[in-house]
């Protein structure tokens, strides 16, 4: 060592300058209740099963998603349409339970590519919330299923097209 | 009997501000943290998150007490007790400013006891700190708390040395103990920086040193030790030791700027006194609070410097500290006092 870096107080100095321009800085914290990070437009979060203009369900009970589902996280019953439900859903054939499991899912998006008829999508806005119990993470259509209100209104839920 | 009942006052008020300053020390130490790690620090408490240290007394006291079962309970209980008790006597003798006047009264000092002996003192409490980090270590029964202790005092003696002998150099200069006389002797802008910069530096090492601050904070340190000396304690008793800390570091702070930085004393003190009230009372008393303003903002650039520095450089290994101490810092502390006294008597020679 020179006989400067032997008296240490040199880098002392230099090192308090470091940390004094630090001091300055502008600060890297989100105050996260208040403040969201912006999420990107491609993230895949939370899935949704979407309604169509006329809030019937989309979903044909193809199984497509499942089959496409590398995690094995997507099960669904298939069920026949009865007279009178027209109104609920769009073709003759309804998923009757459709359930995640949010703890395989690995969030992926092959479900959303695989389906035809458009009606699974993972949300971009919307992450996977935390549980405190492993069965709350068996997603059924009671939370998944797009809310009525909301069926043609772009604004509350944003989709990856 | 007034002057008593002033006096206890005074008393009661340095002690109220000691404590005031180290629970907010502990509030500085958090924001001065997050600020020079890019972060923003406690905010949810309270506006800017000043009512933290409320939040931290509440949270300490109900946290569940606990005695090891092979320890020995009065020790226990006396280690905190000591460090706590030795941080709150030393700033006794400080001279917070100089004096106040009031008609039919005699002059009030802005001090808690005048004694000419205040350097004495003041080495005399801080080394009996030592003593509540010893006793707490060794009163745990814990290895990593003893051996925490243990370089805890071995580390205090040591710099206690070379900080005893970086004061000779100042006393050989004001030729008193007495820190109010110190101060006044710095008049204005005579500072003893100016005259003692090496020992001022020596000082400022083992200040850092004896309050047990980074890079010194070799008796606590979490990868080698745990927790070190206070591994075993929870609750209160730990916050009287972290308490005990930040009072040291106000009083070290405070120690500093009294010797080396002139105390209460201000550049154009003199002439502020003369031009700032034709009621001559009136000018000394405003002075008096100026100063004692003044003196606080060098303590808070102290306590600010100490958080500076705790945030910038790494620990010391032991060896590196041991070798610092007693081969750098003592040799040059005696170095600084040939000089000195080769300048005092130079200085007499020529008449200065």
């Amino acid at each position: 060592m020179t006989i400067a870096e032997k008296m240490y107080l040199p880098a002392v100095f230099q090192g308090l300058s470091i940390t004094m321009r630090h001091f300055f800085k502008k600060k890297a914290t989100i105050q996260y209740p208040e403040q969201q990070r912006p999420i990107g437009k491609e993230f895949r979060g939370l899935h949704v099963l979407r309604r169509d203009e006329k809030n019937r369900e989309r979903c044909t009970a193809c199984g497509l998603c499942a089959v496409a589902c590398p995690a094995e996280a997507i099960t669904m019953v298939a069920g026949e349409r009865k007279k009178g439900e027209e109104h609920l859903y769009r073709e003759e054939k309804y998923a009757v339970t459709y359930e995640i499991n949010m703890l395989r899912c690995i969030f992926c998006g092959l479900c959303e590519e695989a389906c035809p008829k458009e009606a699974v999508f993972l949300q971009n806005n919307k992450m996977a919330p935390p549980r405190y119990e492993r069965d709350e993470f068996i997603y059924g259509k009671d939370r998944l299923l797009e809310p009525l209100d909301a069926g043609n209104s772009k604004e509350n839920i944003k989709y990856r097209y | 009997m007034p002057i008593l009942a002033i006096q206890a006052i005074i008393i009661i008020t340095i002690f109220g501000i000691t404590l005031l300053i180290a629970t907010y020390s502990t509030y500085a130490e958090r924001k001065v943290a997050a600020f020079l790690q890019d972060r923003i620090g406690p905010n949810r408490a309270g506006p800017f998150g000043l009512a933290q240290p409320l939040a931290d007394a509440v949270k300490m006291f109900f946290k569940e007490e606990f005695i090891p079962a092979k320890s020995n309970k009065w020790l226990f209980i006396a280690g905190p007790s000591l460090a706590m008790l030795t941080a709150c006597m030393s700033s006794a003798v400080i001279p917070f400013g100089n004096t106040l006047r009031f008609e039919g009264l005699p002059e009030i000092r802005l001090q808690a006891i005048e004694v000419n002996i205040g350097m004495l003192y003041i080495f005399g409490v801080v080394s009996l700190g030592v003593y509540g980090v010893m006793i707490g270590g060794w009163a745990s029964n814990n290895k990593f708390s003893l051996l925490g202790a243990v370089r805890a005092a071995s580390q205090n003696i040591s710099y206690e040395l070379a900080m005893g002998l970086s004061i000779i150099a100042i006393l050989m200069m004001t030729g008193t103990l007495s820190l109010r006389e110190i101060s006044l002797q710095q008049h204005g802008f005579n500072w003893n920086i100016w005259y003692q910069p090496l020992g001022f530096i020596i000082f400022l090492v083992c200040a850092f040193a004896e309050t047990n601050r980074t890079p010194f904070d070799l008796p606590e340190c979490e990868t080698e030790l745990i927790g070190g000396y206070h591994t075993e304690y929870s609750s209160m008793k730990l916050g009287l030791y972290l308490f005990a800390e930040y009072i040291n570091i106000f009083v070290a702070s405070a120690v500093m700027s009294t010797l080396y930085f002139g105390g209460f004393n201000f550049p154009g003190m003199d002439w502020l006194e003369a031009n700032i009230s034709k009621d001559p009372q009136l000018a000394h008393n405003i002075v008096t609070i100026l100063g004692t303003v003044v003196l606080f903002a060098k303590i808070f650039f102290f306590i600010f410097f100490f958080m500076w520095v705790r945030w910038t450089l790494p620990r010391f290994r032991y060896d590196q500290l041991m070798n610092l101490g007693w081969k750098v810092l003592i040799p040059l502390a005696i170095l600084n006092i040939v000089l000195t006294g080769g300048g005092i008597l130079l200085g007499e020679k020529l008449g200065w």
